[in-house]
């Protein structure tokens, strides 16, 4: 049976069927639903778990930290400038090797400040070392956080993971969707059973000072349990299908891609834009696909190069910019092909920053190549907020 | 031995770090006048000192650094600080 | 192996090191049942070089900044996993990490009433990177970003009064003590751990390195700093005070200085003497306002 309720509400209700033992956050606009609902929940003793208000996201991250390190299964949301506040403890919590999930409600970063959606803040986090997952549909992003506390809880991979969800397009959006039972969710996910943590019992030491003698095989042993998360994100979703039906594919989905020619790759909720896109270019015989990304970390680059072969033009849509190189995905799809053969052409269209609306129609001119592309990889640039005025006639006459 | 997830060490395994090479001087328990007050003991920071029977300390020269702190301490001067000859 | 001992020997911590004294002294009191944090640091880099520890308790390092917030995450897991009674929590950081870089989420642990001990290892200046001054260096002390000079006499400020600004946060006991006193730490400690919410103490220890003096002074200096009323020993309950160490009969500040490099420039510049003044009516302001001798 279906439940019309809001995304963060959704979310809220699909951490709690989790059984977190501590949850820790600071409130930041689009993440407040999430965690104010969860406080409700906590506060009605729905989940016998730990809520705990803290300062700033710098303590929530850190929080989490020493809860998980003591063997407790925890939670934390934020977005934005709060995950740049935290990204000093991001890096900190997948260097212990904690698997902390945590939703990341998409949004610009500031400067100019800015509370809408795009992905500036994740992608800005690539390399902290935490899984990256992206929802498309509010659906997913509630299933996605059952998945992604057993993806990490792997013992082959324990590492922290990021749900990431567009800001108020997924977070503030009601939908109908399948919320999950206590039963069903214990079913699929198992309580957390770490080998060591801080016990008197079994003493250990974390956050030991590592020199150049092993720091680099810290490292080492981190890409390699990324690695294998490969495979354990893919057997997740599978897991998850066989139980509850639902799937949105493991590493990467993709729509109507077989025979596609033109290709557009993407993260998140744009995905549904981009697919009603496609509906309307295939009614006209065009041979256009989707490649959705769902994993950005690890990257699926033997996935994505497969799925991608036989396309001629793969356009990547970015909601999100390295500025001093341009897209951020698409360098990495480039990346992943070099040096192979029957590479298509790939390029970047950055699109919807700071909350922009991205329509169908806008990415029809992607596709079908009738777009401006006046401005390196920006998409709809306003002429008129990016360049000087033309001088009137009279100023022409009064220079001369 | 490969590192845990998260380089994890064990408890108790400082011990095969032998401070006692840092050392110039060393501390001579003379165990002639000493009182038993134990400020020797409880005022090393290696934790190296102890006691050998009734009013009769000494330290382990494995792990001590020779600060010096036990000399200056002792009421009744029944440690000599003496430069080691290694 | 001994396995009854807390806090092992093999630790790299410098000569006459007053802050591996006290922590050894806390944690013989606080005993196993205990899960300890400490800040980044002298204390955390000298006893756990990986692969070895001298922690015989579960000890976490974070980063510099958040010792108060991860306890506070350690005390909440233990409270949901039904283990609050029987296993302590033990919060550890220096000068720096307490009161400068991590002042904002011990505040927020004080806020939120979280049953951790929190101990502050006060050697007074950054000595893990090298002496630079903190917001615990006392007036005219010369460390490495507040040398003495032609036209300075070293920091300019005075020591920031953490345990006011502890007390403040109405949380139920506060402490300073001095690593020459073992049994004062040791009753303070066993005071903190018997009452329930946040609890702060700070304890003066000397650095020999950075204090440049003698390592076999530790303990001597230490002495002093509380004699001469520049380091005033006191406990505040539930924002009252309680306690003071008495100085019977007050030790001139010269006394404590000059066993110190840090202050020699008082004895060396002209104007010396009227510096050391200074410096002495701020230990006649503690033997008043805490009512010393």
């Amino acid at each position: 049976m279906k439940t019309f309720i809001e995304g963060s509400r959704a979310v809220a209700d699909a951490v709690t069927v989790c059984r977190p033992k501590v949850i820790s956050a600071y409130p930041i606009t689009p993440q407040t639903h999430i965690v104010e609902e969860l406080a409700k929940i906590v506060a009605n003793g729905k989940v016998k778990a730990e809520f705990v208000n803290v300062e700033s996201e710098f303590s929530a991250a850190s929080v989490v930290l020493g809860s998980c390190a003591t063997g407790a299964r925890s939670y934390t949301a934020t977005t934005a400038q709060g995950l740049f506040l935290m990204a000093e403890v991001l890096f900190n919590i997948s260097g212990m090797r904690l698997p902390i999930v945590m939703t990341c409600a998409n949004r610009a970063v500031s400067a100019p400040i800015n509370i809408w959606n795009d992905q500036q803040d994740s992608l800005s986090m690539r390399d902290s070392g935490w899984i990256q997952l992206y929802a498309e549909d509010n659906q997913e992003a509630l299933d996605m956080h059952l998945q992604a506390y057993k993806i990490g809880e792997n013992k082959g991979v324990l590492l922290p993971v990021m749900v990431c969800m567009d800001g108020f397009i997924l977070t503030h959006s009601y939908e109908p969707v399948e919320l999950i039972s206590q039963e069903d969710a214990d079913r699929f996910l198992p309580s957390y059973q770490p080998e060591d943590y801080l016990n008197p019992d079994n003493p250990v030491t974390m956050g030991a000072m590592v020199g150049p003698e092993a720091y680099m095989e810290t490292r080492y042993l981190m890409q390699e349990a990324m690695e294998n998360s490969v495979k354990v994100i893919e057997d997740v979703a599978n897991e998850f299908n066989n139980q509850f039906g639902r799937y949105y594919g493991g590493l990467i989905d993709t729509y109507k891609l077989e025979d596609a020619e033109t290709v557009i790759v993407s993260l998140g909720s744009v995905l549904g834009t981009v697919k009603d896109a496609v509906d309307s270019l295939r009614e006209k015989g065009e041979k256009v696909g989707v490649l959705k990304v769902r994993s950005f970390r690890p990257f699926p680059k033997d996935a994505i190069c497969e799925a991608l072969k036989g396309a001629k033009k793969v356009h990547v849509l970015e909601k999100a910019v390295s500025i001093g190189m341009g897209g951020i995905v698409s360098s990495e799809i480039k990346a992943a092909f070099c040096g192979k053969t029957g590479v298509p052409e790939i390029v970047g269209s950055i699109i919807g920053l700071g909350g922009r609306d991205i329509t169908v129609e806008t990415i029809i001119g992607i596709l079908n190549g009738s777009g401006d592309s006046s401005y390196d990889q920006f998409i709809d640039i306003k002429k008129e907020l990016v360049e000087d005025p033309e001088p009137s006639d009279e100023a022409v006459a009064a220079n001369a | 031995m490969k590192l845990k997830p998260g380089a994890i060490a064990d408890s108790h395994t400082s011990h095969g770090n032998l401070t006692g090479s840092w050392r110039t001087f060393k501390p001579v328990y003379k165990q002639k006048d000493c009182t038993g007050c134990k400020l020797c003991v409880i005022n090393c920071p290696e934790g190296c000192v102890f006691e050998v029977e009734d009013r009769k300390y000494t330290c382990n020269l494995k792990y001590c650094k020779g600060c010096g702190i036990c000399a200056v301490e002792c009421h009744v001067n029944d440690i000599e600080m003496i430069l080691e000859d290694k | 192996m001994i396995k009854d001992n807390l806090f092992d020997c093999g630790h790299t911590a410098c000569l006459g090191c007053g802050e591996a004294l006290a922590a050894k002294r806390v944690l013989q009191v606080a005993g196993k049942d205990v899960i300890t944090t400490d800040a980044t640091g002298c204390l955390e880099v000298f006893t756990t070089r990986y692969p070895e520890t001298s922690w015989g308790v579960p000890f976490i390092h974070s980063l510099f900044e958040n010792s108060a917030a991860v306890a506070s995450g350690i005390e909440a897991a233990l409270k949901a996993l039904g283990k609050a009674d029987e296993v302590k929590v033990l919060a550890q950081g220096g000068d720096g990490g307490t009161a400068d870089i991590g002042l904002q989420a011990l505040s927020g642990m004080f806020e939120r009433g979280h049953d951790v001990l929190y101990v502050c290892y006060d050697n007074e200046a950054y000595m893990n990177t090298g002496v630079q001054r903190s917001g615990l260096t006392p007036f005219d002390t010369a460390t490495a970003t507040s040398p003495a000079g032609k036209y300075s006499w070293g920091n300019e400020h005075r020591k920031k009064d953490i345990p006011a600004i502890a007390a403040a946060h109405g949380i139920p006991y506060v402490a300073t003590s001095s690593v020459a006193f073992p049994r004062d730490i040791e009753n303070k400690v066993k005071k903190a751990l018997s009452i329930t919410g946040p609890k702060y103490i700070q304890i003066h220890v000397p650095c020999p390195l950075g204090w440049r003096s003698k390592p076999e002074n530790t303990i001597k200096i230490a002495m002093l700093a509380v004699k001469t009323g520049l380091f005033p020993i006191y406990e505040i309950e539930n924002g009252d005070l309680t306690g003071v160490r008495k100085v019977s009969e007050p030790v001139p500040v010269e006394e404590y200085l000059k066993l110190q490099g840090r202050f020699a420039h008082l004895f060396k510049k002209d104007g010396g003497k009227d510096e050391i003044k200074k410096i002495q009516e701020l230990a006649d302001r503690n033997i008043k306002k805490f009512r010393l001798n």
